[in-house]
């Protein structure tokens, strides 16, 4: 398939929000004094430009990643694209039917069952209703459900609700597909089988792919070319490999950046993390070596008397920035139900199973099952060489993430 | 050298929006499977969810028949022009059911949605049209519900049955008109949700459902007559209990009320849609 066809051409396009926006519905109060107190006054101030001046080409036959930190303007461009918000300037030319996916499982309902969730979503996402029935057998089998089709999906598990979920976006026929981080959720089997059918999409059926994800890993080896996006702005545009280096080396530099001071943050701020550090309980000191108790000392702040029902978990990148490992309180004792406006969470890891090398943290916290504060990348973490099985030898370098206590034995 | 069925120009061209939209109703219509389907969801969770389901659409008309008869039949002592006040003040009242259940659920329809409506594409005016299914399905289980009792008390059916359909139509286009009106504007101004509710009870008692058009008093009565809901309601109630027809002049002021909430629905619904996405 010729690669000159082109699929997507966007042109200057900028997207503005008004700040406070996101919340904005006002009332007709509010809507009448802003209406006079605007009236002859200069441009609006308070606009954030979410994606500003952004021209790129894609043609059909190629998998583009997007790349770039929260707040970078990724899923701004993917719902421009997508049609569910609109351009303050520029163009976007549409070659063909677009497909979106910017959630997995977008209008599933609990109480419907598999069978009727599969129309449901189906031409939720575009499909029209005769599609999803010639379709509906390969739905069901790649989703590995036949015997669940008439079971409410708020009987599933997790596992078979992403699968079914996905079957049905994988099963979608546009000219373009758009997919936002949506392969971070099911078991890693399920993703390959994902990520191959959208490499297939791409190369057999010449469509364009448009990939946004955190998971370098999956960029590199799904995508031919990678756009960065950094502040709003396109500033890397090239093979996957080389533009995937240039985040990672941009990410080192956000990390020294203290946590309070971090302005790409998510959440409702009411709680906010301030610093992290981390301590070496078995020698002292801030280095961290294999083997060694480590403790995470998390500060954090409120402007709340008391917090109620938090929720804080700690995630672990590696190089690539997939996500390692994930220290929930939830999971390990439920979640904090009353702690005071200020303090500190400690997460202690006995024996740190992480062999040497460069890792990321990213803090996460909910209050109430709100989104309190979110951080990606909070700091580096930088693990030394250890003695973690105490016989005072190490693995070789670069053979993995992992420290696993194991026993050898021999017989014969 | 180009793909094959690589088209030359685009299929769409997003730009940015610019001044008054018309709602665009041959995409909308593209789109009828996922309306269908989105109504079709609202049904099936409605009946299956709770036991009680039909018997609630059922047993709502009764309360309001029995207390609108005894405060407004007995205590007021109003002439309805019906045998029984019950059956009066029932059969308005399903209508009137059909009417503001249009109105409210298409008002709440797009808030309510507000997950599909910032992950989809879709036209948003799907919304509050999909709405109008399980208000239909409904208002056919209070209809028949009128009829078991049409049975029971004996009453013969009037000819003028056959219009029903007309007047059911007025009032849902009433409803999905204003209902329309009120979801964009609810997008925007979160007053809405608070004032819909007083508007609604407002326009019960401000139209004929409990008491007839005949009991109004003469001198305000061509006021009264200007609500385009009196048309419809009358029309409705002589066509199913034989009650006094409603005039020709109500009858083509219910019409053009129903045609102008569907127009001015529309208009605003198309002026607000981008905004949705930016605002929920």
């Amino acid at each position: 398939m010729s690669s000159s066809a082109p699929a997507i051409e966007i042109r200057g396009l900028s997207k503005a929000y008004r700040l406070g926006m996101e919340n904005a519905a006002t009332t007709f109060r509010e809507a009448i004094v802003n209406s006079v107190s605007r009236a002859g006054a200069e441009p609006d101030p308070t606009l954030l430009w979410a994606l500003h001046d952004v021209s790129l080409d894609i043609t059909r036959g190629e998998t583009v990643g997007i790349i770039g930190r929260n707040g970078a303007g990724k899923s701004t461009l993917l719902k421009l694209i997508s049609r569910i918000t609109w351009p303050t300037e520029g163009e976007i030319r549409l070659y063909g039917r677009i497909g979106s996916l910017l959630e997995v499982g977008t209008g599933f309902h609990p109480e419907l069952t598999g069978r009727e969730n599969i129309f449901l979503n189906g031409t939720i996402l575009g499909m029209r209703r005769h599609e999803i029935r010639r379709r509906f057998d390969e739905i069901v089998a790649f989703a590995e459900i036949e015997r669940f089709l008439d079971t409410p999906v708020k009987r599933y598990s997790s596992g078979m609700y992403i699968r079914l979920a996905f079957a049905v976006a994988a099963h979608l026929d546009p000219e373009i597909l758009v997919v936002d981080e949506v392969l971070a959720v099911g078991d890693s089997a399920f993703q390959r089988k994902c990520l191959g059918k959208m490499g297939e999409v791409a190369r057999e059926q010449g469509r364009a792919v448009l990939f946004v994800s955190h998971n370098m890993v999956a960029i590199t080896a799904l995508c031919s070319r990678a756009v960065l996006l950094e502040g709003g702005c396109l500033t890397q545009d090239g093979p996957a490999p080389a533009v995937v280096q240039r985040y990672l080396n941009s990410l080192e530099q956000v990390a020294t950046v203290p946590v309070a001071d971090r302005r790409d943050r998510r959440g409702t701020g009411a709680l906010r993390f301030e610093t992290v550090a981390v301590r070496n309980a078995s020698v002292g000191g801030g280095l961290v070596r294999s083997g060694d108790d480590v403790v995470f000392e998390i500060g954090y702040r409120s402007d709340r008397d008391s917090l109620r029902n938090v929720h804080v978990d700690l995630v672990i990148h590696g190089p690539f920035d997939e996500q390692l490992a994930q220290l929930s309180n939830t999971a390990q004792r439920g979640v904090f139900e009353r702690i005071p406006q200020r303090g500190t969470f400690r997460c202690r890891v006995p024996r740190f199973p992480f062999e040497a090398g460069a890792y990321r943290l990213t803090l996460y916290s909910e209050v109430d099952g709100d989104v309190a504060d979110w951080v990606i990348h909070a700091t580096t973490l930088e693990v030394e060489p250890g003695d973690y099985f105490g016989t005072g030898r190490t693995n070789f370098e670069g053979q993995g993430h992992f420290l696993v206590p194991h026993e050898w034995s021999a017989s014969d | 050298m180009s793909a094959p069925n690589a088209p030359a120009t685009p299929l769409h061209v997003i730009r940015p929006a610019t001044g008054r939209r018309l709602p665009d109703l041959r995409e909308a219509w593209a789109f009828r499977d996922l309306c269908i389907a989105l109504g079709r969801r609202d049904v099936t969770l409605r009946y299956r969810q709770t036991i009680l389901g039909v018997v609630w659409v059922v047993l709502q008309p009764m309360i309001a028949g029995g207390v609108f008869s005894v405060i407004f039949g007995r205590v007021a002592r109003l002439e309805s022009g019906a045998q029984s006040y019950f059956l009066f003040a029932y059969a308005g009242f399903i209508a009137w059911s059909g009417f503001s259940n249009a109105f409210t659920r298409a008002a709440a329809s797009v808030i309510g949605q507000g997950n599909l409506v910032t992950k989809v594409f879709f036209p948003r005016l799907i919304l509050p049209v999909s709405a109008l299914f399980s208000t239909t399905v409904d208002f056919l289980v209070g209809m028949g519900s009128l009829l078991v009792i049409f049975a029971v008390m004996g009453s013969p059916l009037s000819p003028g049955i056959v219009t029903l359909p007309f007047w059911v139509l007025l009032l849902f286009a009433m409803g999905l008109g204003l209902g329309t009106i009120a979801a964009a504007l609810s997008v925007r101004f979160r007053d809405v949700q608070h004032a819909l509710p007083v508007l609604v009870q407002l326009l019960l008692y401000a139209s004929p459902v409990a008491y007839a058009t005949t009991a109004v008093p003469e001198s305000i009565r061509p006021w009264f007559v200007l609500n385009p809901l009196t048309g419809a309601l009358d029309g409705f109630r002589w066509a199913c209990i034989g009650t006094a027809a409603p005039s020709g002049v109500s009858v083509a002021i219910a019409g053009a009320g129903a045609l102008a909430s569907l127009v001015v629905g529309a208009m605003v619904f198309a002026r607000f849609e981008r905004q949705i996405a930016d605002v929920i």
